[in-house]
């Protein structure tokens, strides 16, 4: 069988899919195997359908594919919704009366395994998920010592009954799937063992554990809850502040308090949250207290897809907030990225007491990858608290626009935040002289930060005379598609830093001959930035806006129709 | 009398001459001057509005931030450094309006906060709309044929979300607000307290006659520690009740909570962050 393999697991919600994800990606990255998975969700708790997709490859791999190599079935109507993406090579595995007639009947390999009847054997149907990652491991061939270790630890605070009857569940699995004989060809590499595996969500929430973080609140809303519940199972240990905010407004004015008393504190939302924040957006802007916001994107308006992905609110983030003011946005691609800028956002935030906003979307947060582990000597967590003196100006007029910060008790001056139009410190006033001072000192700050700006980063040939231009989660996609089309005329320009747009944008876009944006939203927000900031217009753009994550193909077909 | 917390030079306020904001700029300055407090360790979380700018006449820190925001503001302070003494101060729009859905939570979670409410029932800096707390039929240009909602009652709110200390004041009794401010500052949890004033600008029908002629203090026999008797006294409106309507300290503040000060007491700026531990975190993955 082929070196890249996509396993896809349809059933209902409610039924564990999740749990077989974790398990199965766990045991293919520790046995050698490069992995990356990712979910779509229906917004309900129980029933529908939902399919989860498992990738294994011989080459590094970060992206959805379209095609389906190995589908299991866990309920009755799991196929119809993805029928479109089977092929006559895809094998279908699950009992028989889940599996359509016109299915059976179809040019389909189908392989009739029991799943419900082995998990009755066990003890009941609870068992059907752990069966079904010891199928999947089985097919892998994976040491079946591994499998049962990792099901002890699973299953450690559950007692010795329930572990043994998932231990008996899991090896019935692994014979089946023996059993079946697929001859699975993927290459393991050694390196990959030593490899650590992570969501989205967890490198934001690692991210800012080495930023420093030990404040966050939030208001509960998919998908970006996932970081402040990361956040709160260390928060002992790592001493985080966590509170869950009774509304988005509440939860972006009490970050303000935390950093004016000196925590470093951030919050996460979504869409509809963050459009409650911007109010407090534009508060943190005036009062210069340092603000990150992790904001994973879904597709709206309003409640729009809720469960469901794009990159819909860039435009959200740029323009958040009444007045005018400097501020900050990253949009990681990747989980290395996604740590690095996350731990970066709080030392800026600090530094040039700014908000700071880490665009994600619901794809980039539910996926699962592994990484090559990251040396944290690297990190430095600033600090740029000052202790005040008895004549402190809490805004005082500097070359570089950023007034240092005190925080009550550390020094012999008071700490006077306003967010009225105020004078060095913090009195209102409204004076049209100071008035003016104090928005061009605030507005020099982004000027300031211009120093430190993160490059554009081009993969693929040096020599191209096609750019492709992406931002955020759409970098596997555009980076796995570039690798296959192996095209010595063309290369990818992520961008990681969306605003300011990087220093070397102008540079690396006026270079190609033909410029091509991709994004997941259906206006181009970020082609239009450019085209703000820089005058240059893409002439094809490739978007989608379905709630759904380009896949591989999709790109790589519409790629070579611009050829 | 001047207190620490006076300026060397007085500020010019923006409140109209016999404003009741005066008196409670005074007593409260005055106040947490006697409870020898450090305006070091004392930050005023103050929204918008003529009471939230109390925060600019008071030499101290300060955080005056948005309409209605004091509180979750004050949250954050307070959680981050439990030393700080914090009070969310405001008017009763800013606290019971804008800010309704925090005054709920705030008080669920028993933060040790002073939260003040300069409330006289009528919008100042807004030029004389209606208030959650205006009493009905009162008449202003935007509610030309009268209020016809129920006025909010903080006190009645207050004490059923399980306030910790639910008080009344009146600026127009300068002595008994200062013993009030004071066993608010003192006790431990989140504490209320409610200051009748009058607006002499906007508020004609609720003036100090009204305000003098509306109420009485408790008397020394009242249990304040009854919560079904306060709850009957927050209920009284022909004559409100002023004193400290309900106390309780025996609920665990939310700071006395939190997990992060169990085994460690200092505040979130002393502390470092061991870089080492989060790369086991995530080589355990």
């Amino acid at each position: 069988m082929k070196n890249d393999i996509s396993i896809v697991l349809s059933g209902e919600a409610g039924q564990g899919i999740r749990t077989v994800e974790l398990l199965m990606i766990k045991a293919l990255k520790n046995s050698g195997y490069n992995v990356f998975s990712t979910a779509e969700l229906m917004s309900r708790v129980r029933g529908g359908n939902n399919t989860t997709e498992i990738r294994v490859s011989n080459e590094r791999i970060e992206a959805y594919v379209d095609k389906i190599d190995i589908l299991i079935v866990l309920s009755k109507n799991a196929i119809f919704r993805i029928e479109n993406r089977l092929t006559r090579d895809t094998i279908i595995i699950g009992q028989n009366n889940f599996i359509e007639e016109k299915y059976i009947n179809g040019h389909y390999k189908i392989k009739d395994v029991a799943i419900s009847s082995l998990a009755k054997e066990v003890g009941g149907l609870i068992y059907s998920n752990v069966i079904t990652y010891g199928l999947l491991s089985g097919i892998f061939d994976i040491n079946l010592n591994l499998i049962k270790e990792s099901i002890t630890r699973h299953f450690s605070t559950k007692g010795k009954e329930i572990t043994d009857n998932n231990i008996n569940a899991v090896i019935k699995g692994f014979k089946k799937g023996k059993e079946l004989k697929l001859g699975i060809q993927v290459e393991k590499d050694e390196i990959i063992k030593n490899q650590v595996l992570l969501s989205g969500t967890e490198s934001i929430g690692i991210g800012a554990l080495a930023g420093g973080c030990n404040f966050i609140t939030a208001y509960p809303m998919s998908p970006s809850t996932g970081v402040i519940q990361f956040l709160a199972r260390h928060s002992e240990e790592f001493g985080v502040v966590i509170e869950q905010a009774e509304d988005e407004i509440s939860a972006i004015n009490m970050i303000q308090g935390a950093w004016y008393a000196g925590a470093r504190a951030m919050t996460t939302t979504s869409g509809g949250g963050f459009a409650l924040m911007e109010e407090g957006i534009s508060n943190a802007a005036i009062t210069e207290v340092p603000i990150v916001i992790h904001l994973a994107q879904r597709p709206g308006p309003s409640t729009g897809l809720p469960t469901r992905t794009e990159q819909g609110d860039l435009n959200l983030a740029l323009y958040a907030g009444h007045g005018e003011f400097p501020r900050i946005i990253f949009a990681p691609g990747n989980f290395t990225d996604g740590i690095y800028l996350t731990q970066k956002a709080f030392n800026l935030a600090d530094k040039f007491q700014v908000p700071v906003i880490i665009l994600t979307d619901q794809f980039y947060i539910d996926s699962f990858q592994s990484i090559k582990s990251i040396d944290f000597t690297d990190f430095k967590v600033e600090n740029f608290v000052t202790r005040t003196d008895k004549d402190y100006k809490r805004y005082k007029n500097t070359d570089d626009g950023i007034s240092p910060r005190g925080i009550p008790m550390q020094g012999d001056g008071f700490v006077r935040f306003d967010s009225h139009e105020h004078d060095e410190d913090g009195f209102i006033t409204e004076d049209p002289d100071i008035r003016t001072k104090m928005v061009d000192k605030r507005l020099k700050k982004l000027e300031s930060y211009s120093k430190e700006s993160i490059d554009a980063e081009i993969i693929g040939s040096k020599n191209y005379k096609t750019l492709i231009v992406g931002w955020g989660s759409t970098y596997g996609v555009i980076k796995e598609a570039i690798e296959k089309l192996n095209d010595n005329d063309l290369a990818f320009a992520y961008f990681k830093q969306v605003y300011p747009l990087p220093n070397n944008t102008k540079e690396i876009l006026s270079k190609a001959k033909e410029l091509i944006i991709i994004e997941n939203n259906a206006t181009s927000q970020f082609g239009q930035l450019i085209k703000r900031y820089t005058g240059m217009e893409f002439t094809n753009r490739i978007l989608k806006y379905n709630g759904m994550p380009f896949s591989l193909e999709e790109i790589i077909e519409k790629l070579k129709g611009m050829q | 009398m001047t207190t620490i917390f006076d300026f060397d030079q007085i500020p010019e306020t923006s409140w109209c001459p016999g404003c009741g904001n005066f008196a409670i700029l005074k007593v409260l300055k005055e106040a947490l001057g006697e409870l020898n407090i450090d305006p070091k360790n004392l930050v005023i979380s103050a929204g918008i509005g003529q009471a939230a700018k109390i925060s600019q006449y008071i030499n101290a820190n300060c955080f005056n931030g948005l309409h209605g925001r004091a509180l979750p503001v004050a949250t954050g302070i307070k959680a981050s450094n439990p030393d700080l003494i914090v009070v969310a101060e405001g008017g009763d729009g800013d606290m019971y309006g804008e800010g309704g859905n925090h005054f709920i939570h705030a008080i669920r979670r028993n933060i040790d906060i002073v939260n003040i409410v300069h409330n006289n029932m009528v919008y100042g800096l807004t030029l004389g709309q209606a208030s959650p707390t205006s009493r009905k039929e009162f008449k202003t240009p935007l509610q030309l044929e009268g209020v016809s909602s129920e006025p909010f009652n903080p006190i009645a709110v207050a004490i059923s979300l399980g306030a910790s200390f639910v008080a009344r004041a009146f600026s127009g009794d300068m002595k008994q607000m200062k013993e009030i401010l004071k066993e608010a500052v003192k006790h431990k949890g989140y504490a209320l307290v409610d200051i009748f004033h009058p607006c002499v600008s906007f508020n004609k029908i609720n003036n100090f006659k009204w305000f003098k002629d509306n109420t009485y203090y408790l008397n020394e026999n009242y249990d304040n520690t009854d919560k079904m008797e306060a709850l009957k006294k927050a209920f009284e409106t022909d004559k409100f009740p002023l004193g400290v309507i309900y106390t309780n300290g025996e609920n665990k503040t939310f700071e006395e909570n939190l997990i992060t000060y169990k085994n460690d007491k200092r505040p979130l700026y002393k502390r470092e962050v061991n870089l080492e531990k989060i790369e086991k975190l995530l080589a355990s993955n």
